[in-house]
């Protein structure tokens, strides 16, 4: 069998233009290669990239030198030095991250995703795997199937790579024995259908030596192929598949240089289009056709899954960027939902009820989270029960947003089904998840449009609404400046209303403890009541202690721009414990009182407040007037 | 009927799926465009994005005053054809010090480009820049993200990077936070060669061999690209010699390595870049101080 790397090599030389048209029609693969920490996957990848040419050199040098005073490999050249990365994880030679490597056939250009093999990191292997078609997994000969194996083939199937490859790397070290071999080969044949995977390919090889990488080695002779690259060449990507499906173009921005041009920009995720398709934009489910591919090189005939177009319609409807333009007679449905499997990425884990951003497509919605049903066990693959997601967890669980998305469940389109997860405080990413379905209940419910509308309610009792949110320690003063507050507005004629801490925890929330999850529930609750009372034209006042900014910023989201108000209640820990009004801050020190803000439980102070309230300086009564002028002030009342 | 897509196709998806995103997400978006081949492609890109819209952004190039007279042609040209607005800036303090490649050694790239950089990001307030930074141009870089935060201070901390998962990207941010975004990570200095072949998309001629005034400066062979100029930093004029050469990247000119060659036309230039045996950097001086970790170190500064 020839060696690619060399027909290409004498082709440059000869005739570059064959050979420029020849790389021109290549295709791309991406892969991930997983495995354990010793397992040789830095070894294989510099194996791949010196084999086909991808080392200049000066690098080459440079790895002579580096394997030399660093390597792992006595006077021989330590391959995964060219691989290794940053610095750090260069003195600890272990692969921290994912890093994505390049390398190319006459074939295919390959992108390949490093991942790290290492216990904690579910998140990278989750990450490199969300874009690749394929997957290497590898297996130390002498070792077999691991619980890291096992873990890594579940994490991608998961991810729904159609193709796993079980490279049985290290052959050389088992002196290539082919009963080894087979051996591993059943046994892990016997888990993969256990877990659902329907097919793998199995190759004997040595990334050190080179054996069945590029050719196939007289070391197995029992070993018939392909070998690893001529398998990489011709597995069939998946773009024939998603070509097949109907038509998904999510709008990411809605193209308008003059009044002439409306044109809709976005990846097509799924199908095919050409000119005069029937189309149906979602969710306003809206028809029409397509009119134009447009292109700078000239109108396009036609444009399929995975190229980035323009499309103009022949009607002037609504679209923009989070739509969905779809086949006319086969379009996805809209829900707000769904049963997702989640995988928790943040060392700050997930907080149930709490909002964040879903993103999926170009559509970013604010979402919560249930307790999840159940995680799984990366391990023994044993579902638990569990109350919160922690970082590197998995779970099944059900979700909620703030308006429908356009969807389709994860198995039968990425793109519609896939989604991250947004802090709303830290703007980091938390999680990866994928849609499963969308809950019935979702299905059935629907907003019944009111005609007596907000504006009404409140114009008949002469009065803007709003929500005076007050929030501070146990023992600042909320209740107490709440409640002058109320009496002042009353006397002004002003309908108000006031949602207690306690007395809501008498009613309403009285299945509720003072567990983190619990206090979040406890303040939606509340948040969904205050809002309720605002849209019938009330002015609204709570007193609850509120810790979290992410609730209160929550809640603020709710209601309209201008009617949350802020009141931060500003008392130190120490003089609201000097108080103790209620006695409770002696229950606390004693143990006696669990989740105590301030002792046991955190108060994150409000940065940006409308109103505080200095308790130490400025009297219940000054304060009470304070807060009624600002009231008016801005024409709330 | 199934249609294949080439992996040039691909990759131009990518792309420009990531700066529509850009677009639509950032309050404030800049190409940061430095002339070379990968700013060429890079905005070949941005303009098939947005077409028939102009790309919704300016073009900024933070200047040394050291570049090639026919890169600034290039430059001013491409500004014009793609209807984009063109922001140049120099660092003043560099202006004023005389900051240049001969005196100052690697103060030079510091003070024109690094600071420069930051300064040009902070005075018109840009929250997301493009850069044609590719993964494979260096080890460090592999594990870049295709968004890479930077705090309001412009550092970057490889440990704190946001997960990239399927084409998701996360562009929020707090105020006076930054992204710099590159599209063109997942491109080989083959896919670029490639690109501009099939697209036409034009490119500094100093790409190609042409015979040229050249002097030679510690072992290297340089372009006299300004001999007057030249004259006044080094105190005398350098020996010069008409050359058949041409540059494998592009830079200052007097930082800039250029090889003796004959390619004259982009097959052969792509040939010779096939055959050749040191890496695309190896002819800029920037890399090799700091050892195997030099770019690691300059990211953290803020050096793009």
């Amino acid at each position: 069998m020839s060696d690619p790397v060399y027909v290409t090599d004498a082709l440059i030389a000869e005739d570059i233009d064959a050979y420029l048209a020849t790389h021109q029609h290549k295709d791309m693969l991406r892969f991930i290669t997983c495995g354990s920490v010793d397992d040789g996957k830095s070894t294989l990848i510099g194996r791949l990239l010196y084999d086909s040419k991808m080392i200049f050199e000066d690098q080459l040098a440079a790895l002579e030198t580096d394997s030399k005073k660093v390597g792992t490999q006595g006077q021989e050249i330590d391959f995964a030095l060219l691989v290794d990365g940053l610095a750090a994880e260069r003195e600890q030679g272990i692969t921290i991250d994912v890093a994505y490597r390049f390398f190319n056939t006459e074939k295919r250009k390959f992108i390949v995703a490093d991942c790290p093999g290492h216990e904690q990191y579910t998140r990278n292997m989750v990450t490199g795997a969300s874009t690749a078609d394929l997957a290497v997994i590898l297996i130390d000969a002498r070792k077999g199937v691991l619980v890291q194996t096992r873990r890594h083939s579940y994490l991608c199937h998961l991810i729904g790579i159609r193709h796993l490859v079980l490279a049985v790397n290290k052959m050389d070290l088992v002196d290539y024995d082919q009963a080894t071999f087979d051996a591993i080969v059943a046994d892990y044949a016997a888990f993969a259908q256990s877990i659902g995977i329907e097919s793998f390919t199995a190759l004997p090889i040595s990334g050190f030596k080179g054996d069945n990488i590029t050719a196939l080695s007289a070391n197995t002779p029992w070993f018939t192929g392909p070998t690893l690259v001529e398998h990489l060449e011709t597995v069939e990507v998946d773009t024939a598949a998603d070509q097949a499906l109907p038509l998904r173009l999510p709008v990411q921005w809605v193209n308008r240089p003059n009044l002439d041009f409306r044109g809709f920009s976005g990846l097509i995720a799924s199908g095919t289009v050409r000119p005069g398709d029937a189309v149906r934009v979602l969710p306003s489910g809206k028809t029409s056709t397509v009119e134009r591919i447009v292109t700078l090189d000239g109108d396009l005939e036609m444009a399929v899954a995975g190229q980035s177009v323009t499309l103009t319609l022949a009607d002037e409807i609504d679209c923009s960027r989070g739509d969905v333009i779809a086949a006319a007679d086969a379009p996805p449905q809209a829900a707000d939902q769904f049963e997702a499997t989640v995988v928790w990425m943040d060392d700050d884990p997930l907080h149930v009820g709490r909002g964040y951003w879903l993103k999926l497509g170009a559509q970013t919605v604010s979402v919560t989270l249930q307790q999840p049903k159940y995680t799984v066990n990366v391990n023994t693959l044993d579902r638990l029960a569990a109350k919160t997601l922690d970082l590197n967890a998995i779970g099944v669980t059900e979700l909620a947003t703030d308006r429908p998305l356009v969807f389709e469940p994860y198995a039968q389109n990425r793109s519609l089904g896939g989604f991250i997860l947004i802090d709303k405080l830290t703007n980091r990413t938390v999680a990866a998840g994928m849609l499963n379905f969308s809950l019935r209940r979702a299905q059935n419910v629907h907003w019944q449009a009111l005609d007596i509308s907000r504006e009404a309610h409140a114009s008949l009792k002469h009065q803007q609404p709003a929500v005076l949110w007050f929030t501070g320690l146990s023992g600042s003063g909320k209740s107490t400046i709440a409640n002058l507050v109320e009496k002042k507005l009353h006397a002004l004629g002003k309908h108000t209303f006031l949602l207690d801490g306690d007395n809501v925890r008498h009613g309403l929330n009285k299945d509720l403890g003072f567990t983190e999850a619990d206090r979040i529930e406890n303040i939606r609750r509340v948040g969904e009541v205050a809002k309720l009372m605002a849209d019938a034209g009330l002015i609204v006042l709570t007193a609850f202690i509120s810790p979290f900014t992410a609730e209160r910023d929550m809640v603020r989201a709710m209601l309209p721009e201008g009617e949350f108000i802020e009141v931060f209640v500003d008392t130190p820990l120490e003089v609201a414990e000097s108080r103790d009004v209620k006695g409770l801050y002696k229950k606390a020190r004693s143990g006696e009182l669990k989740n105590f803000t301030g002792i046991d439980s955190p108060y994150e102070p409000p940065l940006d407040p409308e109103l505080r309230v200095d308790t130490t300086s400025e009297s219940p009564e000054d304060a009470a007037e304070r807060i009624v002028a600002h009231l008016l002030a801005r024409g709330a009342a | 009927m199934t249609a294949r897509l080439t992996h040039l196709q691909r990759l131009e998806a990518e792309a420009i799926h990531i700066m529509r995103e850009v677009v639509a997400e950032a309050e404030r978006p800049v190409m940061l465009y430095s002339v070379g081949k990968d700013s060429a492609v890079m905005l070949h890109l941005a303009r098939k994005a947005f077409y028939p819209s102009p790309p919704p952004f300016p073009l900024l190039h933070v200047d040394t005053t050291w570049k090639f007279q026919a890169m600034y042609e290039l430059r001013d040209r491409m500004a014009a054809e793609s209807g984009m607005e063109l922001l140049v800036y120099q660092n003043p303090e560099a202006t004023e010090q005389g900051i240049n490649p001969f005196d100052h050694g690697p103060l030079h790239t510091d003070m024109w480009k690094t600071e420069g950089l930051k300064q040009a990001l902070d005075k018109w307030g840009f929250d997301a820049a493009f850069g044609g930074a590719r993964r494979d141009e260096e080890k460090s870089r592999a594990k870049e993200r295709i968004f890479s935060f930077r705090t309001a201070s412009h550092g970057w901390d490889p440990k704190n990077q946001r997960p990239e998962l399927w084409n998701l990207y996360n562009a929020k941010k707090h105020k006076g936070e930054s992204i710099r975004v590159f599209p063109i990570s997942n491109w080989t200095e083959l896919d670029i060669w490639q690109y501009i072949q099939v697209n036409d998309v034009p490119i500094v001629p100093l790409y190609f061999a042409a015979p040229r005034p050249t002097y030679e400066w510690d072992g290297q062979l340089f372009m006299a690209d300004d001999i007057p100029r030249l004259e006044k930093v080094l105190g005398k004029r350098p020996e010069i010699v008409e050359r058949s050469v041409r540059f494998r990247t592009l830079g200052c000119f007097p930082l800039t390595g250029a090889v003796e060659s004959t390619a004259s036309t982009l097959s052969e230039v792509i040939q010779e870049t096939l055959l050749t045996t040191t890496s695309e950097r190896q002819g800029r001086v920037i890399d090799k101080d700091a050892g195997g970790a030099g770019m690691e170190v300059k990211k953290q500064q803020g050096y793009f």
